[in-house]
């Protein structure tokens, strides 16, 4: 079983959201990176996956040299090795049209990722992966188990309820919680991943298809209105008479 | 050319958030001087179509293909594919879902297309063709140019107002896509639908009522359930409430559980970490109740309550009742 985990390198979930003066790029000054909190739920049941079932686990990023410290943290995690595509990751589609690369390179079983990244909030490379490639694509799926070598079950969250699909390999599914218990590195496990192999790979010639313009921050909110808790009863005569939302 | 619209079915009816979708599509294409046609297929009565037109939809393509009552991916695909061609749509329009998103992303490979999630605002068409989105889990917005002939478009729920021009309908065509087997690789098996309180889907609902670990314990919840009810609100809950197993997983608003966006908020027994915040972000008015005057939450929430949500809630349950509806 050979499975294929995509990892992306987001702000810390404390970071502040700032951008740079004019604007148009988020400012990476003193924010520290972690992987993608969604792929970590992938991450983590590939590898009980592979420890079960047997095979490997490879994680790829498509990124600049700066993500590396959090694929080797992946690598801590436990997974086998890693492929950098070094690339600043332009849009959602041109990281799929990255990813499908790989794949096609490599053929992997399974192909699993976090169901958006918590910085750019996309919900989109998934899906795209497995139209390029052909595949089905289950997103997002909150449990995946193998039936035989050859078909998996995997339950998929649709508004309101849930799905139960049974799927041929190969598929890439997007996970959300509760699929896993993310892990943190023990220190054998970061020993190890220091010799690893990372291999770093030149992108193919796909293009984005957007352009990030400006970003802008919202509006400070004003700041609470307290109501006396003995006057419960206030709070829903404001609701409905001065913030007009009942 | 025109605009497409993909809308949802539930039960026989358009979900809230494609009425949103289709309210948005038809202001589009009224800028863009051409009309708005939906596709559809699942679920849906005729009549439920017939009333897109008060979204301003002039024509629905309705496929009524058995094979399509439960989502799969690429049936669903192929359909609004076909409908897109049959249109030449240049810009189509889905509600940012689970389902709306998978389609969309599959169909902007497929169509060769520029696709924005998540889409807070009407687009820019003087000039190059940009949307504003929601990024960094709420905490910004991003303008974004799509740069191909055609743009997909999936839109942020509980953002726009569904628009009602009583008594206007549409057009209801047949359409088929030929769905065959081959399609249907990944339908379901089972399909599993949670009870809603009072039918009011979390994802789409415009009041949220979401409980803590301030509520000490699941024996406590009818607190969060009837003032819900007397709302029409859906119900939510913390991470550390769904951890624990007090209430299932997919009530979790968070940074790693759901995000919404509904007009009302009302965090109770919440303290406000940063990552519960990421998830309720984008809601208009937030509502605090916390016995802990500390509690991080006062400072990203509109109204407050400093007190025991078992003296406040009974209270604000009494109120509510009282409200005319």
């Amino acid at each position: 079983m050979k499975i294929l985990v995509c990892i992306s390198n987001v702000p810390d979930t404390t970071a502040k959201i700032n951008f740079t003066s004019d604007n148009t790029a988020f400012d990476k000054n003193g924010v520290q990176f972690v992987i993608n909190p969604w792929d970590e739920y992938a991450l983590t049941r590939a590898i009980e996956l592979k420890e079960a079932k047997g095979g490997s686990v490879t994680v790829l990023n498509v990124g600049e040299a700066d993500t590396e410290p959090n694929i080797r943290k992946a690598l801590a995690i436990g997974a086998d090795d890693a492929i950098r595509v070094n690339a600043h990751p332009k849009d959602a589609f041109f990281v799929a049209q990255q990813i499908a690369a790989v794949a096609k390179e490599n053929s992997y079983d399974i192909i699993l990722m976090g169901r958006e990244s918590i910085d750019y909030n996309g919900f989109q490379v998934h899906n795209m992966v497995g139209e390029i490639l052909g595949i089905p694509s289950i997103t997002p799926a909150f449990k995946l188990d193998l039936i035989d070598d050859a078909t998996a079950r995997l339950e998929r969250e649709i508004e309101g309820g849930k799905e139960v699909v049974e799927v041929k390999l190969p598929f890439v599914a997007s996970a959300q919680q509760p699929m896993s218990e993310p892990r943190i590195p023990n220190m054998r496990g970061i020993m190890t991943a220091r010799t690893k192999p990372l291999k770093v790979v030149e992108p193919s010639g796909a293009e984005a298809k957007s352009a990030y313009v400006s970003f802008s921050k919202p509006e400070k909110k004003g700041g609470v209105k307290l109501v006396d808790a003995d006057n419960a009863a206030e709070l829903i005569t404001l609701l409905r008479n001065e913030a007009k939302v009942l | 050319m025109s605009v497409l619209v993909f809308v949802e079915g539930l039960n026989g009816e358009i979900k809230k958030s494609s009425l949103e979708a289709a309210s948005y599509g038809s202001q589009v294409a009224q800028t863009l001087g051409t009309s708005a046609t939906a596709v559809a297929m699942g679920d849906i009565s005729q009549n439920a179509l017939a009333k897109l037109g008060e979204q301003g939809i002039s024509k629905v393509l309705y496929d009524a293909d058995e094979k399509l009552e439960k989502f799969v991916a690429e049936a669903y695909v192929k359909v609004i594919a076909k409908a897109a061609e049959q249109e030449n749509a240049k810009v189509l329009v889905f509600a940012h879902s689970n389902i709306g998103a998978a389609v969309g992303s599959r169909l902007a490979v497929r169509l060769n297309g520029s696709l924005a999630t998540n889409v807070t605002t009407l687009p820019k068409t003087d000039g190059a063709f940009t949307v504003t989105r929601s990024v960094f889990s709420g905490k910004a917005f991003a303008e974004v140019e799509l740069t191909s002939d055609v743009k997909i478009i999936a839109v942020q729920k509980n953002n726009f107002e569904v628009s009602q021009n009583a008594g206007t309908t549409a057009t209801v065509e047949n359409l088929s896509a030929d769905v065959t087997d081959a399609d249907l690789t990944t339908a379901p098996k089972e399909t599993v639908m949670q009870e809603t309180g009072g039918g009011v889907l979390l994802q789409e609902a415009a009041i949220v009522v979401s409980g803590g670990r301030g509520l000490k314990g699941p024996e406590n919840w009818h607190l969060i359930e009837d003032l819900a009810r007397e709302l029409g609100a859906a119900t939510a809950c913390s991470k550390p409430v769904a951890d624990m197993d007090w209430r299932p997983h997919h009530e979790h608003v968070g940074q790693t559980g759901i995000t919404v966006s509904p007009n009302l908020y009302i965090a109770i027994g919440i303290s406000g970490a940063i990552q519960h915040l990421a998830g309720v972000n984008s809601s208009k008015v937030i509502v605090v109740i916390n016995k802990d005057a500390e509690a991080p939450f006062f400072k990203a929430a509109d109204y407050g309550i400093v007190g025991d949500a078992f003296e406040v809630v009974p209270k604000l349950i009494e109120a509510a009742k009282a409200l005319d509806k």
